[in-house]
């Protein structure tokens, strides 16, 4: 397994202007580290808001132009930067995006699915891909002549996910690629997900859904507030005893099967001093309010929690 | 009171039926469940409940009477993707406020934090948005709730926390609710009945 996207202390902020020319940067991702070996599925579980779709947008270089990136990102070993960025997307590294709204309006879905091409072959050859592809999402011949506003939701996600497949990527980055599906599809994206990763592809899965995490992912990392709070060996996350950080615990006894377990609050919009889940974390201490904790390596477990650095201190 | 749908069948155009003799009926008080494959007409059925598609066969009553079109319509729809449902160009304030003015009370309810009012839809997630989306729908004229996968994109805790505010003030309002999702173990949790799609559309 050698790396294929390393993420080091990645933060992304937002300027805003309020009140005429006043300016206020708004910071949505910090200090974010995470690796994609290849062959190996990585999910990004976090709460909605948490700046997730943000983290595939800076990897593909198309955020918008008042962010503010700092950190490294680099793909097989070389540094991605904006140049590299646009000659890598769609090609090496392809996006699954989250909203159906980046589907174009007027443009027929089997088109978009092809995309760019250089000539009249390469568009016959990617023609048959697509037809594949689309065949195998039981989008029949019909779907290809559609335009977005004519698929239900479900559909519309089914195009989506085939524009990333038909480029043949070696790094998927599947922004939310399941809600909306109906069971029968959910298992077929986890089955192609699954089989990239045995093809020796790297897939960078961002999601909220946990049974889809569970079911493709090795490892899990957990997404709060814009921080990386948790990252742990997917089977780790069946139990709320096997993970460690009280908002992940919250978040796996809040599952239907778990027994919808209520936990209040929500995550904090304006960068906080300490902790960012100090306000509703039921373990906190003192310091967290103030003090932020770094993400650190506990038995394995990568936390940002000062109770997990407190008893490894003590030891 | 009673939300009736009676024998309803569609089409968007001649080639494919979506919609063949659709009978249902919620009660106030009560949440039902509909559950289904994606295209199967599921959001389209709604919409025609909520009464944004007119030109369908068949009925749709509470308590026997047709539902007037002229005043605020006592059925409300909540969407999937409350980004698409608001103006990008008005302040969340404004979005709030378009159909009645909530109390504090139930903004508490919902978490809503006041420092969101200032801000325009785009700077909002997707669970902040549709705690939004389901205040404006809870004008005191509502009856009804079609819930059509309002938490299909949230994270899980934000789920619970959506769904309970809901079902808690709909049973104290005696609004009724039809809840549409894929997801099975949330509509056994939520639901007090769940209908199959497929077993309704006679297609």
């Amino acid at each position: 397994m050698e790396k294929l996207l390393e993420v080091k202390n990645l933060s992304i902020s937002f300027t805003q202007y309020v009140q005429g020319l006043n300016r206020h940067d708004l910071r949505v991702i910090s200090d974010l580290t995470i690796d994609v070996n290849s062959s190996e599925i990585v999910a990004v579980l976090g709460s909605s808001g948490s700046g997730k779709s943000l983290l595939a947008h800076s990897i593909l270089g198309i955020l918008p132009y008042n962010a503010h990136v700092t950190g490294e990102i680099k793909y097989n070993g070389k540094t991605l930067n904006q140049e590299l960025k646009e000659e890598l997307r769609g090609k090496e590294i392809c996006l699954i995006p989250q909203s159906v709204n980046f589907l174009d309006p007027l443009m027929k879905v089997s088109e978009q699915a092809i995309g760019e091409c250089k000539d009249d072959d390469e568009h016959k050859e990617k023609k048959i891909r697509q037809r594949e592809i689309f065949d195998k999402y039981g989008l029949d011949e019909s779907v290809d002549d559609m335009y977005p506003f004519e698929l239900s939701g479900g559909m519309a996600r089914k195009v989506l996910l085939s524009t990333a497949l038909v480029g043949n990527p070696n790094l998927l980055i599947a922004d939310e690629p399941t809600p909306g599906l109906d069971a029968k599809s959910v298992e077929e994206t986890i089955q192609d997900i699954i089989n990239l990763k045995k093809e020796g592809k790297g897939v960078l899965l961002i999601t909220h859904e946990i049974n889809v995490a569970l079911k493709t992912a090795d490892k899990i990392a957990i997404f709060y507030s814009g921080y990386v709070i948790e990252i742990n060996k997917a089977e780790n996350f069946n139990s709320a005893d096997t993970v460690l950080h009280p908002y992940t615990k919250a978040l796996i006894n809040a599952l239907p099967v778990n027994g919808f377990k209520f936990t209040d609050g929500v995550q904090p919009l304006e960068e906080t001093l300490g902790c960012p889940y100090w306000e509703n974390c039921p373990d906190r201490f003192d310091k967290c309010e103030n003090h932020k904790p770094d993400l650190v390596n506990h038995d394995g477990i990568m936390i940002r929690c000062f109770k997990y650095e407190e008893a490894d201190n003590g030891a | 009171m009673e939300l009736k749908v009676e024998n309803v069948s569609f089409s968007y155009n001649k080639k494919r039926q979506i919609l063949k003799d659709v009978s249902l009926s919620v009660s106030s008080n009560s949440v039902v469940g509909l559950i289904g494959d994606s295209g199967s007409g599921k959001s389209t059925l709604c919409k025609i409940i909520a009464g944004y598609i007119s030109n369908y066969k068949g009925s749709v009553t509470i308590d026997g009477e047709k539902i007037p079109d002229k005043d605020y319509y006592p059925v409300q729809l909540i969407f999937q993707h409350p980004e698409k449902t608001m103006n990008p160009k008005w302040k969340m304030k404004k979005v709030l406020n378009e159909s009645w003015t909530p109390s504090q009370e139930l903004k508490d309810t919902f978490g809503l934090k006041e420092n969101w009012l200032n801000r325009w839809p785009s700077e909002l997630s997707g669970g902040e948005l549709q705690r939004f989306s389901i205040i404006r729908a809870l004008n005191p004229k509502t009856k009804f709730i079609i819930a059509d996968e309002i938490s299909t994109m949230l994270d899980a805790v934000t789920q619970v926390q959506i769904w309970q505010s809901l079902i808690n003030h709909c049973k104290a309002n005696n609004i009724g609710i039809l809840a549409v999702s894929h997801d099975i173990d949330l509509l056994n949790i939520i639901c007090d009945d769940i209908l199959y799609f497929k077993d309704i559309n006679n297609l």
